[in-house]
Order: structure tokens, then sequence, then C-alpha cells
């Protein structure tokens, strides 16, 4: 028989575990981690859809968040509009911005499509820095506050609700899609293109979408941050940004929803933990990453497949 | 069925096919034989929209598919496998042979995500029908197993199972047991006579001369990109010609 992933099991222990943390939480500042683990964890669910099942790289994705959550800025700080408002529109031109770019670099593979995407990312961040009459250049600007429907998000536990479900939403969402017959065409085309072309699958056209996808994600993740943290600078579409989202895709482990979840939260957290180490606090985080990458190749997520794996015979057995 | 008219492809100044011309027959086995080099590839490349033609036509039950993409072939009935193994390493055999499934299942991503009845109701029917095409070729116990896992001969066959999903009317096997040991050459060749049991159309490149004989009704031969030589398989061995540069005089004697 098919393999039946419980995923509805995991996701009500995701939920739960969401709804205890905060109870742990000492001060704002608990919370602004939190959120943005989240947030980075929304972007990189997304990226790994990409990279981990079709098996695409883009060293782009920093700037594409960056880029969509100022686009959302600038149209309420600047233009007034609804922050909804604002997020969907944004939503709306960097999905075709995305559909655009996507043709001719998904052309590219491997090597060349890392460039491509690197180069698409710096070009967007000199613009941000450059535009100052909208962006406030290089200082980047502060952001109106998150009105919903006549009520302001500025508590940070409204925000942490917020994100908290937008994350389970999306864990259980791209769990479905993966497992339906759309995931299946992604992970043909990561395994080979020949094959997927020969059964009729139009290879462009979904690695665009997906694409497209991945690049809408980190616009809504990216915006909301930026009305969180009522600043944003062009730091936000960095090339370390995109560096750090790809390196969470891979330490929490390609091609695994859950993993993103991973390598998100431990790629934000960490840094924050380390800070008792001071000046070697770069150095001990870049080794624990290469520590997990020498003894987990396939990513952080790997761990609890043995658990799994146990449960299951015991569960056959029995 | 399928015709090839003048067809010319080029790379640099080589002609690896030359003004090449031929009819398959509905229902038939149609086989495609000669020296390494002489362009059976490139050919089955031409007709499946891998290599764009230079010049030259190729017609499907009288409309033109010239230069038409290998998925969009595969929606009007035209399926290939490939010489290299082109199998998703990733993939169990069952999903490598659902994958086959592919252009009748629900794609939608709003429905995909929200795991709509529809979604679901495609997998449940690909997956039985999946698995019975797995039975008919004795691999169903391997259903699980991760492609990557298992051996050529399995894989060779999987790949003809993943192109009979996609149910087409014309399938090209370019080299189908290449590689395989008599007795999988044996199960492929059965594999092929019950497919075009089904009313299907195959087009065979291969070298194994004593399965080409057995299975097919028609053949062509090519040498340096040109026609040498067209008939039953029995005006084949007999052609003198064939036999000067392919056969070699052995073959006479029934090797």
């Amino acid at each position: 028989m098919l393999k039946r992933y419980n995923i509805n099991n995991q996701i009500l222990l995701l939920t739960g575990i969401l709804i205890i943390i905060p109870f742990f939480f000492q001060n704002d500042f608990y919370y602004e981690i939190a959120i943005l683990s989240i947030l980075n964890a929304l972007i990189v669910i997304g990226l790994n859809l990409l990279m981990g099942y079709a098996g695409q790289v883009s060293l782009g994705h920093g700037a594409f968040a960056g880029l969509g959550a100022y686009i959302s800025v600038v149209l309420t700080s600047n233009y007034g509009l609804n922050p909804l408002l604002s997020i969907f529109i944004s939503v709306v031109i960097m999905g075709l911005l995305a559909f655009i770019i996507s043709k001719p670099i998904l052309k590219l593979k491997g090597h060349y499509l890392a460039m491509a995407t690197l180069g698409i990312g710096i070009i967007i961040n000199i613009i941000l820095e450059v535009e100052e009459e909208f962006t406030g250049g290089v200082d980047g600007m502060s952001v109106d506050s998150f009105v919903v429907f006549g009520y302001e998000l500025s508590d940070s536990i409204d925000w942490y609700i917020l994100c908290a479900v937008l994350l389970v939403f999306a864990i259980w969402a791209f769990e479905n899609l993966i497992k339906s017959p759309f995931g299946r065409l992604l992970r043909s085309i990561h395994d080979s293109e020949k094959a997927a072309d020969s059964v009729g699958i139009d290879v462009s056209y979904y690695k665009s979408i997906v694409f497209v996808i991945s690049v809408v994600i980190a616009t809504i993740a990216g915006s909301l941050y930026a009305f969180f943290s009522g600043f944003i600078s062009p730091q936000e579409a960095s090339f370390t940004h995109s560096i750090e989202l790809v390196v969470m895709v891979v330490l929490g482990g390609l091609g695994r929803v859950y993993g993103a979840l991973f390598g998100a939260v431990i790629l934000t957290v960490l840094p924050q933990l380390l800070t008792s180490f001071e000046d070697y606090e770069t150095m001990v985080f870049g080794m624990i990453i290469i520590a997990v990458m020498i003894f987990m190749p396939k990513g952080i997520v790997s761990l609890f497949d043995k658990v799994v794996k146990k449960k299951e015979q015991s569960n056959a057995s029995s | 069925m399928l015709q090839v008219s003048h067809v010319t492809k080029k790379f640099g100044g080589v002609k690896a096919v030359d003004d090449f011309s031929f009819n398959v027959k509905k229902g038939t086995i149609h086989s495609i034989i000669g020296p390494n080099g002489a362009g059976k590839t490139t050919l089955v490349n031409m007709i499946t929209g891998v290599y764009k033609v230079d010049s030259g036509t190729v017609f499907l039950d009288g409309s033109d598919i010239t230069n038409l993409a290998t998925n969009k072939l595969v929606h009007r009935g035209v399926c290939r496998t490939f010489q290299h193994l082109e199998i998703c390493g990733n993939l169990t055999v069952i999903e490598n042979v659902m994958l086959g499934f592919d252009k009748y299942m629900d794609k939608n991503i709003l429905r995909s995500c929200f795991r709509a009845s529809s979604i679901l109701e495609d997998e449940k029917r690909y997956f039985k029908r999946g698995m019975h095409l797995l039975d008919l070729i004795g691999l169903a116990d391997f259903a699980d197993f991760e492609a990557k896992n298992l051996s050529y001969g399995i894989l060779k066959k999987l790949e003809i199972i993943r192109a009979l999903a996609t149910s087409p009317e014309v399938m090209l096997l370019d080299e189908p047991v290449a590689g395989l040991n008599p007795k999988e050459t044996q199960e492929v060749s059965e594999l092929i006579k019950t497919v075009v049991a089904d009313e299907l159309t195959v087009i065979l490149v291969e070298h194994d001369m004593k399965m080409i004989m057995q299975i097919s009704d028609h053949i062509t031969v090519m040498n340096f990109g040109q026609k040498l030589a067209e008939g039953t398989p029995s005006e084949i061995v007999n052609n003198e010609e064939v036999i000067k540069a392919y056969l070699g005089s052995g073959a006479l004697n029934g090797k």
C-alpha cells in the first residue's frame, strides 16, 4: 500500500508546541525571536519547495523577500493604503515579476542558475539602496503600524498568534501539496527532467510556477516582518540574508517540510544563544553548521526519521 | 499511422540523418536497425521533438507533429523510452508508474493544498491502475522500493511500463534490452508483444538481432543516416547489402 503519512498528528503536535512556548517567554525579546523564526520558516518552506523538491537553487530569495516587503511598506507608509491591500498588491507584482524572470532564468542549471539568481538579488539590493526617494536609502525607513479591519496589531502576542496560525496553515497546505500528484511531479523534475518531459510534463512551466509560489511566500513573510518590526532597511534584501535562507533549507533538510521549520528556528535562535561566546560567536556558529552537515548530511530533520522508523516497526509487529 | 518523410538532421557538417523517409503501420512493431552511428537515435530524437528537424515532416494520423515538444507529443499519443535510463531514482517504483498517469491527474495547486476529493480520488484510482500494470510484469513486490536501489533490468522494464501508463498510440523504444541478460531480454520482448496485442504501435531501435527477428513485423535498416533496406524480417536477413553493412555473413546461418 501507499505510505499513509499521518499529517494531522504532526500538525496537532506543532500547534500544541506553538501554544505552549509563549508561557516560557520572559519578555518581548523572546516573542521577537519567535516571530522572526516563524517568518523565516515561512520563507524557507517556500524556498524548500523550489530547492528541495523541484531541485532549483536560488541565491536571491532574501532579495525577493526584501523587495516584496518594500513594495508593501511603501504602498502603506507613502501612499496610505491599508496594509492588507498593500501586501496583496505586492504579492501580485512580485508574482508577475517572478513569472517573467523565471522563464529565461530557469533554463539555466546548477551553478549557472545560482549565479543568475545571485545577480538578480544583488541588482534588487542596489536598487533599494539607490532609490532613496522611495526607500530611504541605506538607512532604511520606518513603517506604519499594521491596522487590519480597524484593529491595530501592536502587541507581540497578537503578532505571535498571527504568525503561528500562518505557519500551521502553511505547513499543513504544503504537506498536502507535496503528497499530491503536483508534488510527485516536482520531485520527478528534481530527479530527471527528461523523464518528466517524456510523460508529458511541461517542465519549464512547472518550474516557473514553483518559483512564483516561493517568491509569493517570501513576499508575504517579508512584508509581515517589516510591519512587525516597524522598520525596514536594504539589509533585509542583502546577499547575506539570501545565503542565510539557503543555509536554513540545507541545514534543516532538503525536501522536507519540517526540515525547513527546524532550519529556520535553529539558525534564528542559535546566534542569540551563542552571545555568551562574545567574540567567538560567529566561529562557534560556523563550527556547529559544519558539524551538522558532516554528521547529518540529510539535515537536522533526519534525526527524527530513526524515531519514526522505530515506532513504525513496533506498530507493525504489534 | 506515423509518416516520416524526407527528414534531415545536420550536426555541423555531418548529416546524421539524410533525407530519410519511412511509414509505420498501425498495430505493428516496426524495428529500426543499423550499425552504431547510423543515426537511429537521432531519428527517434527528431520524431519525439528532442531535436529540431532541419527539413522534412513527421505526420501522425494525417496531422503534422513535426518539431512538437516531447511533452506535447505525449498528449497526442506519442511516448518514448531512452537508451540511457531516465528513471526518477528518489521516487518509488509505483510513483514512477503513477508519474506516467500524470497527464490525467488533477494538479490544481489550491485543490492539492486543501486535499480536495478530486486529488485523493485520482491518487487512489491511478495507484490501483499502476499496481495493475506492475502486476502484469511481476514487479508488484517492488512497488514501494526506491527506484535507485533496483537493478538495471527492472528499471528498463519500469521505463516501458511508465511510458505505457501514458496510454500512447505510438511508443518509441530506444534500445530497450541493451545491457540485459537473455532471460530479461525475453521478458521485455514478451512485454512488447503484449503491448502490441493491445493495438499499440511500436517503433523499436535495437541491436539484439534475435529479438528483432522474433518480434518485428517490419524492419528498416539504416546506414550513414540513409535507408539501406526495408522489409519483413525474412527479407532483411536475406538482403545482401544489409549482411555486408551490418549483420555479417553469420546471420545467414541463423546464428
